[in-house]
């Protein structure tokens, strides 16, 4: 029973470990848009 | 090829999911373990995964090196970034696995030091491309991913040379699975595959977008600067533009 308790918790770290990295590219293309878009504007 | 991507996307996700439900659910428990070698379905095929982008990354890295192809930069960059996130997948749940049954969290085995070394010089290739400015960073990294890529069979063939606690490998460590685990490991390899290509593809449009930015600041720079300042001068040395600090 303890161990299903360590399976879990691998599998909801490498899935969190995934969305972690997938946050910050959503944050960094939005970041790059805006600039591009701050730029066209000019 | 933009419209490929979401349907790309929803097949891998459909994927994922029928591989976790085939390591979950379907799987055989294994006799001396129990459940919890079912972190295997997860750990070896993000290993298998990060030594593929590895590999990408080092191919690259050469094309890089002999034809100057800013493109294979640029996957180079991509892949390994992809790579360390997997790396770093393999290094979390390894331990989680090991202390249930070694009874410890981490242990200097040659296996796992090897790996948390190619992690660390992954990130140092990371932390070079995103803090210096100089227009030679691209190849400096270039040639620190060939090293770095010399340690990928150094951690593979590591439980053949040395004696190690780490089980023996799954592809041409002498001993043998359940052709159902064995279904199940190469249903989520497929999965991870996927979905690290998928990542990778997103990372790669990023990085595009990234350096059309420079040029376009380049640009900026150019028409915004003072009479007698030397914006072409400082896009020559890499301090704008298309060379700069290549993340």
């Amino acid at each position: 029973m303890k161990s299903i308790r360590f399976l879990y918790a691998a599998y909801v770290a490498t899935w969190l470990i995934h969305a972690f990295y997938l946050g910050s590219l959503v944050r960094r293309y939005n970041r790059l848009r805006q600039r591009l878009m701050e730029i066209s504007k000019k | 090829m933009k419209r490929a991507f979401p349907i790309l996307a929803a097949l891998t996700a459909i994927l994922l999911v029928y591989a976790l439900y085939q390591a979950l659910v379907v799987a055989p428990t294994e006799r001396t373990m129990g459940d919890v070698q079912r972190i295997f379905y997860y750990h070896v095929p993000s290993a298998w995964t990060a030594f593929l982008l590895f590999f990408v990354n080092l191919v690259a890295s050469v094309v890089y090196l002999v034809r100057r192809n800013p493109k294979a930069d640029a996957v180079a960059v991509v892949t390994a970034e992809v790579g360390v996130v997997f790396c770093t997948v393999v290094l979390v749940t390894g331990p989680i696995w090991a202390r249930p049954v070694w009874g410890i969290w981490w242990t200097w085995d040659v296996r796992l030091t090897s790996t948390l070394v190619l992690w660390l010089i992954y990130v140092s290739y990371l932390v070079l491309r995103r803090f210096s400015d100089s227009a030679q960073t691209p190849v400096l990294a270039a040639v620190l991913a060939i090293f770095g890529a010399l340690d990928v069979p150094l951690v593979y063939f590591s439980i053949w040379f040395f004696r190690t606690q780490h089980p023996q490998p799954v592809i041409g460590g002498g001993g043998s699975i359940d052709p159902r685990m064995w279904h199940v490991l190469l249903i989520n390899w497929l999965a991870f595959s996927c979905f690290a290509f998928l990542i990778c593809w997103s990372r790669y449009r990023l990085e595009s977008l990234r350096r059309d930015v420079e040029e376009a600041e380049a640009l900026e720079s150019l028409l915004d600067a003072p009479p007698g300042h030397d914006a072409k001068a400082k896009v020559a040395h890499g301090e704008a533009g298309f060379n700069r600090r290549p993340q």
